[in-house]
């Protein structure tokens, strides 16, 4: 039984850091590029979470806020000092010119929120 | 199989392409459409009764001209007039989405026209918006849009802001029932186990069947007060993302689990921990909406010095045409407009006054209290209020190109920026709620091996309470909520941070380097006296200095000019001028070469400075000397008037322990003589323009922390140079740029109250932090039961809940402290 629930115990640990810190790399390369894309800002996620753009090329995030708490209100480009408030039931728009390549998170103030941008 | 081409114009990317495809394949009979888009043709391949016809409209249903080059307005579009009356509103503004290239706009434009009730459609496709004007209602617009592919939402203009507050109102609601509703199940729960009452599973008796209708109805509070948490983990689950609503999710969810198990077999738990944990379930609920509403109501002041400027703006202008004056909605004002402004109004654009006589108060621009004086030819903001004489004057800039929107936009963007000192709890944040599930895994199993029984209740309690405890919302947000409120209260005082960097940088400033000329002093300068040497006469040197300089754009040139203006000097012709930065200016008059400039130059290219310039530079004054190809012929002193509070501006900055140091182009007499003015500590003379940034580099070899307060465009790279630069008063755009602070005023105070607010902003984020990490790591080992020998009893996870919901609503309020900031200019 001990034996059981230290195996079950360490199972868990192993899943979380595999799902949640490993598994993540895979995910990314999934989205195709793009110029533009909309993303829906409820529940505590970002939807889509991943996207994926061209460096040097123009990108417009349409970002569509449904979650009234707090924690939507912004959002935040990490490493391209960017951010822009978002209103809630509408759509706000975020261009973002000249990408240089490289991964980007984009989160809310408070980073419960999360999202990547991969540009390449 | 029959084979039709059409002709297509419009189409001009795989987006039209497909969707004219679309629209044709929807065609009875066609099985197949390729749009040939160099050709601008579409050849459609069906059974043989395909109808030219109705191909055509299918094209034109999707939005592009079948077979010409010009459609005509819709049919639709002049019916509008007829058709009774809705009232005609002045434009309703939609945010499209979907649209990727020009034609898009052709198409998302033909289908609002085509509505009914539409009298104007246009679409910026810069910014994705279409501004429609008639008396069409918003939703039809947005279903023409979508109609034609693409997706629309109202911008709102007036109601905005309280459409915002309407909805943050709901939502605090929303969070308070959900907070009864935890706490009405949660606290009569825990009053019994307080109380003595049974909170032990009997097999058998009727508590059993207490405890189950009790913990259906825990069921039912996590699935309304406490769904958010719960879709909100799952989701983030799926995204490879955990969250605060993960950790909320997981202790809530593990405590009633394990107590629904005991209650529906009891048998299979040891005798000791037969005990139910639902009072925990829905009073953590209960506690972090709390902590949620709380915060909202906290956070809605956070955002308040933007709400502020955005409601400078004025809603309406009043524009004055040939056939009388009309008073139209502010977003309809174009450049060159002309427009009035009435005392007591604000003004609506930016723009240049054509007539009439007025004072201006900027105060909520600059930060400064005394109102400005205008007249015909001066630049007036949107947003200023017009507080004496009527105004005429013509816009030059509208909409999102004011200096007030554009202020908007700099403080929103600034507000999202991190000074250098969050990084470590992003850093963390990012690690932070899988860290914790992995300790709350680890402490299961540790009370598991090595703890007392009931192991199996110490393994539950210890786990979820330290899933509960952890507060990732307070180290997230301990940062960007003071930066939010600290720049926005410098907003207030007319400071623009730029960047979070700046902010965090300029709270550890020792060294404050002031450029002369437009920073100290006015940036006016005027002509103080003309010495001329024997045989010259002051009117021909007067003369020959300002034709030397009629050319030239230096504030040195134009007092000289100013000054011969106003004694009726003509000017001679000259030619080959040339300006010689940081020495002077020469040009031929006559035939002969004149130089004017500064003494050093003049004596480099051999000329011998017979005059002493003592009693022009003893009062601060410049002396600008003037020679032909051999001798000198006089020297101009030219002197610029000292900012009313610089003195006193200086004093504060020394005051707060900078060294003040003034840096010049000026002769080291002048300079000097100024210098003792206004009392700064160091002077840097005689410093060729360029040559700025270098000293300031030299400062810094010093190991010295450097702010450049500068306001031209030959400060930019000594402002860049500097460890913060501060742009002050109208600054060029140029300075703007290299500048991380700009100072819309033009008072030295700025400096001081900019340095102040950020040492505030600075200690404040410290607090936050250090408030957040002091609790997450005494809270997680505290909850995970590091004081259990020495207390013998583990944290409720009830009070893990709510230590977690007033740790963030903490962090918030504490950065809505900033608010009550108010620089102390009156302390000197």
């Amino acid at each position: 039984m001990s034996l059981t629930i230290n195996l079950i115990g360490g199972a868990l640990i192993a899943l979380i850091i595999w799902w949640f810190w490993l598994s993540r790399s895979g995910q990314q390369k999934a989205a195709a590029a793009t110029e533009e894309a909309t993303i829906v800002v409820d529940a505590g996620v970002y939807t889509p979470s991943v996207v994926h753009a061209r460096a040097g090329k123009p990108l417009t995030l349409h970002f569509d806020r449904r979650d009234p708490s707090p924690c939507a209100e912004q959002v935040v480009f990490h490493g391209l000092e960017v951010s822009e408030f978002l209103e809630t039931g509408k759509t706000t728009t975020v261009r973002l010119n000249d990408l240089p390549p490289g991964e980007y998170r984009f989160t809310c103030q408070m980073q419960m929120y999360q999202g990547r941008l991969l540009v390449d | 199989m029959a084979e039709h081409t059409l002709k297509v114009s419009g189409a001009t990317c795989q987006g039209c392409a497909r969707k004219i495809t679309q629209a044709l394949l929807a065609v009875p009979g066609v099985s197949d459409a390729r749009v040939d888009l160099d050709q601008q043709t579409v050849t459609v391949t069906g059974s043989g009764e395909l109808a030219h016809d109705q191909l055509e409209q299918a094209v034109a249903a999707a939005g592009y001209a079948p077979g010409r080059e010009e459609t005509e307005e819709p049919a639709s579009c002049q019916q509008a007039g007829a058709s009774v009356a809705p009232a005609e509103h002045a434009g309703i503004t939609l945010n499209i989405s979907g649209a990727t290239c020009a034609s898009c706009v052709r198409t998302i434009e033909q289908a609002l026209r085509a509505t009914p009730g539409v009298e104007q459609a246009e679409m910026n496709f810069a910014d994705r918006t279409a501004r429609v004007s008639g008396s069409a209602p918003a939703d039809t617009l947005i279903r023409a849009v979508e109609a034609a592919g693409y997706g629309a939402a109202e911008v709102g203009d007036n109601d905005d802001d309280s459409e915002q507050a309407s909805i943050e109102l709901a939502h605090y609601r929303k969070l308070l029932r959900h907070t009864w509703l935890g706490l009405g199940l949660g606290v009569p729960l825990m009053a019994w186990g307080l109380l003595g009452g049974e909170m032990m599973v009997h097999q058998g008796t009727a508590s059993q069947w207490a405890w189950l209708v009790v913990g259906l109805a825990t069921l039912a509070v996590l699935a309304t007060a406490g769904r958010h948490f719960f879709i909100g983990a799952w989701k983030a689950f799926r995204n490879h993302n955990a969250n605060m609503d993960t950790l909320i999710a997981l202790g809530t969810g593990a405590a009633w689990l394990y107590s629904m198990a005991v209650v529906l077999v009891p048998a299979v738990f040891p005798e000791a921990a037969r005990h139910v944990y639902f009072e925990a379930s829905a009073m953590i609920i209960g506690l972090i909406n709390l902590g949620q509403a709380l915060e909202v109501r906290a956070r809605g002041k956070t955002s308040a010095a933007v709400r502020r400027l955005l409601d400078l703006g004025a809603k309406t202008a009043r524009v004055v045409r040939e056939s009388g004056e009309q008073d139209i909605p502010v977003e309809q004002v174009k450049t060159g407009d002309l427009l009035r402004v009435r005392p007591g109004e604000k003004i609506a654009v930016d723009g240049k006054v054509s007539e009439g006589e007025s004072r201006i108060d900027e105060s909520m621009l600059t930060g400064e209290p005394m109102p400005v004086e205008k007249r015909p030819g001066d630049t007036v903001s949107a947003g200023t209020i017009n507080a004496s004489g009527t105004l005429l004057y013509e816009a030059t800039a509208v909409g999102k190109d004011t200096a007030l929107a554009q202020i908007v936009a700099l403080v929103k963007k600034a507000q999202g920026s991190k000074p250098p000192i969050g990084r470590l709890a992003d850093q963390v944040s990012a690690v932070f709620v899988p860290t914790i599930m992995i300790i709350a895994i680890l402490s299961a199993l540790a009370w598991y091996n090595f703890g007392p029984d009931p192991r199996l209740t110490h393994m539950l309690i210890s786990a979820t309470t330290v899933l509960i405890i952890a507060c990732p919302c307070a180290l997230g947000l301990a940062t960007p909520m003071s930066v939010m409120v600290g720049v926005g209260k410098a907003a207030e005082y007319g400071i623009l941070i730029r960047q979070g960097e700046a902010l965090q940088t300029s709270s550890k400033l020792d060294t404050v380097v002031l450029d002369k000329t437009g920073t100290i002093t006015e940036g006016k300068p005027a002509v103080t006296g003309v010495l001329c040497v024997e045989g010259q006469q002051e009117e021909a040197v007067l003369q020959l200095a300002a034709s030397l300089e009629r050319s030239s754009e230096h504030p040195l040139a134009l007092a000289v000019l100013r000054e011969a203006e106003s004694r009726d000097l003509a000017l001679q012709e000259s030619s080959r001028f040339e300006a010689l930065n940081g020495k002077g200016v020469t040009a031929v008059i006559d035939g002969m070469r004149y130089r004017l400039g500064n003494r050093r130059w003049l004596e480099q290219e051999g000329i011998k400075v017979s005059l002493d310039s003592a009693s022009l530079t003893k009062t601060g004054a410049t002396p600008l000397f003037l020679a032909d190809e051999k001798h000198l012929l006089g020297i101009v002193g030219v002197a610029d008037r000292i900012k009313p509070d610089s003195r006193d501006a200086i004093a504060r900055l020394r005051e707060a322990g900078m060294t003040v140091v003034m840096i010049t182009g000026d002769i080291q007499a002048s300079a000097n003589a100024i210098a003792a003015q206004v009392g700064v500590d160091q002077v840097i003379a005689e410093v060729l323009p360029e040559d700025k940034a270098e000293e300031v580099k030299a400062l810094q070899g010093e190991g010295r922390i450097v702010a450049m307060v500068g306001d031209g465009i030959n400060d930019a790279p000594a402002l860049a140079q500097a460890d913060v630069g501060f742009a002050i008063g109208t600054g060029t755009d140029v300075a703007i740029e290299s500048a991380g602070i700009t100072l819309m005023g033009g008072s030295l105070h700025g400096v001081a109250d900019a340095m102040a607010i950020s040492a505030a902003t600075v200690r404040n984020i410290k607090q936050n932090l250090f408030g957040a990490f002091v609790y997450n790591s005494l809270g997680v080992p505290v909850a995970a039961g590091v004081l259990y020998p020495l207390t013998g009893a583990l944290l409720s996870p009830v009070i893990a809940g709510a230590a977690m919901s007033l740790s963030s609503v903490t962090v918030v309020t504490n950065a809505n402290r900033l608010r009550l900031f108010k620089p102390k200019r009156n302390a000197v």
